[in-house]
């Protein structure tokens, strides 16, 4: 999605050892100990207290001078907690990579996580707990990063090698001869309803499982952007492999709409 | 669709085409993906509050990852 921000100027001790990054979130300890501190004798209601814990976020993060600071610091904690979990989610998928580096990712992310947060406090509403709307920023930017750092030593493919993994399959004759003839009308589809842009786009992604991240740098766009060029080639595909008989048609009340 | 072979072919072939109805974009799904997870985790219907995020979801790897990142985060929070 949006390139990461510039760094914040941020009051931080040294970085924890690789051994810190665990799947676990540091950043919950002071959400819970900042939820304690600020709801005491508000309610025992769980929708009242969430909400009621939202606010002393609010409040706190649009103050000024200490109180501002100190919240501003608190929801840096939370964020690197939430960056530092994501890591460990995908620690084996990076095990060739260092702790340090990692470490710095998640420090990264938790630095522009913090000023995404900052500059759309007035989109929050409420929906969900502040803390849970926050996590997001941090998860997206660490997230963003981690799939890219994986795919950094690999080619991104805009040909078809995708196609391999259908020619290996095998079954029974008729099954055989049913999968050829839908993988040639997909393949004509591919070749004659979309446009250039929409077969890159479709190659890539869905037939070469490229990450979407990875692509989006590569071509120097968003995630979103790529995303609607793929539902439209898709939306294409599908058309015209139904118009042939290749697929059913899908009931026309949950096609009426489209990705805005 | 309907009669497939058994070799998972249409299956794959599913996953090119993606979801068949309306889903959200990447966009929609970033700026309620918070307020669908906590109406899973409370039992709530979230495919009922927002149509087309589960169909979102099964289209695009990258958001399924967040998601499924964020609902063991809050979760973990929880436990």
């Amino acid at each position: 999605m949006a390139e990461p921000a510039p760094a914040i100027e941020l009051e931080r001790t040294d970085p924890p050892p690789a051994a810190a990054i665990l799947p676990l979130h540091p950043g919950l300890a002071v959400a819970r100990g900042y939820a304690r501190a600020r709801m005491e004798g508000v309610s025992d209601d769980p929708r009242t207290a969430r909400a009621a814990e939202s606010q002393a976020w609010l409040r706190s993060l649009r103050a000024t001078g200490p109180e501002r600071e100190r919240a501003v610091r608190d929801l840096h904690a939370l964020l690197l907690g939430a960056a530092r979990f994501e890591v460990g989610r995908r620690r084996a998928a990076l095990s060739h990579v260092r702790g340090e580096e990692l470490d710095d990712i998640a420090l990264q992310a938790a630095d522009d996580a913090t000023v995404a947060v900052l500059g759309k406090l007035g989109e929050f509403r409420g929906a969900s707990r502040f803390t849970t709307w926050a996590y997001k920023f941090a998860l997206l930017e660490a997230g963003v990063r981690l799939r890219r750092r994986a795919f950094q030593e690999r080619e991104v493919v805009l040909d078809g090698e995708g196609w391999k993994r259908f020619a290996a399959r095998r079954g029974s004759p008729t099954a055989a001869a049913e999968q050829s003839e839908l993988l040639t009308a997909l393949r004509d589809a591919i070749d004659e309803a979309l446009t250039a842009h929409q077969r890159q786009v479709f190659v890539a992604l869905a037939l070469n499982e490229t990450p979407v991240d990875v692509l989006s740098e590569q071509l120097a766009t968003t995630r979103g952007a790529l995303y609607k060029t793929l539902h439209d080639a898709r939306r294409k595909l599908r058309d015209r492999l139904v118009a042939e008989g290749h697929l059913a048609a899908v009931p026309a009340g949950d096609r009426k709409e489209g990705i805005r | 669709m309907n009669e497939r072979p058994a070799d998972g072919s249409v299956t794959a072939v599913s996953r090119l085409l993606g979801p068949d109805g309306y889903e959200v974009s990447c966009e929609e799904c970033f700026a309620r993906i918070d307020e669908y997870v906590e109406l899973e985790l409370e039992g709530a219907d979230a495919d009922e509050r927002i149509p087309g995020f589960r169909n979102h979801l099964e289209g695009c790897p990258a958001c399924h990852e967040d998601y499924e990142s964020l609902r063991a985060l809050v979760a973990d929070g929880r436990s």
